[in-house]
């Protein structure tokens, strides 16, 4: 299919208009969506008026934006005004938020146009999408398989060849694992880079928006779109967008590269730690030097962050209790009502978190659990802030496996978190991280290589993207390993 | 560093899922506790880092008071978000009653 980055180019030339590229995009979700179920709902006639506004302008002679007639895919925890948002949760049952998510607004006004709202893990709490109230999205390269989460609906979207590009959140690896699973490049940006204003809280301190594209240019043009301060959001770092496209030619070559020890033990499938051999001899090849570092705290990342998402989330999903918004179970008082709503609105893995959680700040364990992941969470900073002393970028594996079969995980929560052990580390520190599709398993499915950069330097991660992209072996069994 | 406590109840759960205003089944809190104490007992591989002297980070990304401009803006519409609640009535939110019996 068409790149983003062609799209916008041939829609603001007038070659191509917005409204035909529109078309094939819900031809394409009509065609497959009722296997795939990527999609909570396809907003064809918002979607339709957006592009006939920007073939109007094209026609006027304005221009539309670096992103004109592009269509895009919203992970449904993101704010759409007037527009069901779901959260894949039946405790959201009917809402229409008042207001856009500030990634929404700032999609129009960069000219895309919006299809719809893709479905994730409730609350995006989980790696495969199979907590949602609505069923699962299958894998679009296997529809046996789970195409991961919990943003698994906006990595299907793009992997399916639905649109060039969809925005998810990352809590946890729930952009770049999804991505990793479906084939697809995923960015989760430094904390603070997007504005969350419009996002439907999860944990706070952890959440960031970002962007998935077939491309490492796309996702590049994507993520210049969305980033920027927004005084909405009192969390947002103020710091203009990054110019990421104009190096994404850059190379890397005299870059250091760190492949990270912690995250090539015995957790990783040996077919999964090929491909990361591979990509640090392509980024070797490519002029950099790559080394082996050891990010001590990381080892801990999965035990902090089962304390500290948990106890933001059952702070945040307080809020849902059939006042303001969404259902209301009715009762005779309002305890009662506050109860049964919370009990039939919210699936398992929701109402875990929010035990865990609030068991973890209750009197007695506040200091044990949440203070000790709190002073964890400083090590792990500390120990990432030591290895950027000594290389430019990290290296890892984005999933330790590639894409597991329904039912596989959901009779055992601990083997679904062990899904994102590479990923985790990166919230709690904040720093930015990018899974690239690197070749197949030896079960042909995906393979996603990540990389890790300090805070705020996406221009010289993408630039390593960039060089992974071009070297990405073509489909083939990997335990070979090693043949660069 | 506080120790960790001893592994999670049934009836530590049983308190929680009070307090976070959830209902819990025989069956589901039987399936919760064990699920929940694993969890718990992960966590636990903490206690073998020395962290005295370790300030706790709430926020990987530190900014002070973030103020701003003291000018009027406009909110959101009332009507729009009193569309969304299960019940409203004249203007406000309405739940059922709080204490005791209906007025």
């Amino acid at each position: 299919m068409t790149s983003a980055a062609d799209t916008a180019r041939a829609v603001r030339a007038g070659e191509r208009r917005a409204t035909d590229v529109l078309d094939e995009a819900l031809a394409a979700i009509e065609a497959r969506d009722a296997e795939l179920h990527a999609f909570n709902l396809v907003t064809a006639d918002a979607a339709r008026a957006a592009a006939e506004a920007v073939d109007r302008a094209v026609a006027a002679g304005n221009d539309p934006g670096p992103l004109a007639g592009v269509p895009v895919a919203l992970k449904d925890n993101l704010c759409t005004r007037g527009i069901p948002t779901t959260c894949s949760s039946r405790i959201l049952d009917g809402w229409r938020p008042p207001y856009d998510a500030t990634v929404v607004a700032r999609l129009a006004a960069a000219g895309a146009v919006a299809v719809g709202k893709t479905n994730l893990d409730e609350f995006a709490m989980g790696s495969s999408t199979e907590n949602s109230a609505f069923g699962p999205t299958r894998n679009p390269l296997d529809p046996t398989k789970v195409p991961g989460g919990s943003s698994g609906g906006s990595a299907a979207a793009v992997a399916a060849g639905y649109v060039p590009l969809s925005l998810g959140s990352d809590t946890g690896g729930s952009i770049r694992q999804p991505a990793a699973l479906c084939g697809v490049v995923g960015v989760k940006p430094t904390y603070g880079r997007v504005s969350r204003l419009g996002l439907v809280a999860f944990a706070s301190s952890l959440d960031q928006i970002g962007p998935f594209a077939r491309t490492v240019e796309d996702a590049a043009l994507l993520l210049e779109v969305i980033s920027g301060h927004d005084p909405g959001d009192s969390t947002s770092i103020p710091e203009s967008a990054p110019a990421l496209r104009q190096h994404l030619a850059d190379g890397v070559a005299g870059l250091r590269v760190g492949l990270v020890r912690e995250f090539l033990g015995d957790g990783i499938a040996p077919d999964v730690r090929a491909r990361v051999h591979q990509a640090a001899e392509a980024l070797a090849a490519a002029g950099a030097s790559v080394t082996e570092v050891s990010v001590p705290a990381a080892a801990y990342g999965l035990s902090a962050y089962y304390v500290i998402a948990p106890a933001e989330a059952s702070s945040n999903l307080a809020r849902y209790d059939g006042v303001r918004f969404g259902l209301r179970v009715d009762a005779s008082t309002t305890p009662e009502m506050y109860e049964l709503t919370r009990t039939q609105g919210f699936g398992d893995e929701v109402k875990r978190r929010i035990m865990l959680g609030t068991y973890a700040l209750s009197a007695g364990y506040y200091d044990a659990y949440y203070g000790t992941a709190q002073r964890v969470r400083t090590l792990i900073l500390r120990d990432f802030e030591a290895a950027y002393r000594e290389v430019d970028l990290l290296l890892s594996p984005t999933s330790p496996t590639t894409a597991f079969a329904f039912g596989d995980k959901t009779a055992d929560p601990m083997a679904m978190y062990m899904n994102d052990v590479c990923t985790i580390p990166s919230n709690l520190s904040g720093h930015p991280a990018v899974s690239v599709p690197f070749g197949v398993g030896d079960d042909g499915m995906p393979v996603g290589v990540q990389v890790l950069a300090p805070a705020l330097d996406e221009v010289t991660m993408f630039r390593a993207a960039a060089v992974l992209e071009a070297a990405a072996p073509a489909a083939g069994p990997a335990s070979g390993g090693g043949a660069g | 560093m506080p120790a960790m406590p001893e592994r999670l109840t049934r009836d530590d759960v049983a308190q929680v899922a009070r307090l976070a205003r959830l209902r819990l089944d025989d069956t589901e809190l039987d399936r919760f506790t064990a699920q929940l104490a694993d969890i718990l007992a992960h966590a636990t591989d903490m206690a073998a880092l020395d962290l005295a002297g370790v300030a706790p980070t709430a926020h990987p990304y530190p900014l002070g008071n973030v103020l701003r401009d003291d000018a009027v803006v406009a909110g959101l519409e009332r009507d729009e978000v009193l569309a969304a609640a299960p019940v409203a009535e004249s203007g406000q939110f309405r739940v059922p009653p709080v204490i005791g019996e209906a007025p």
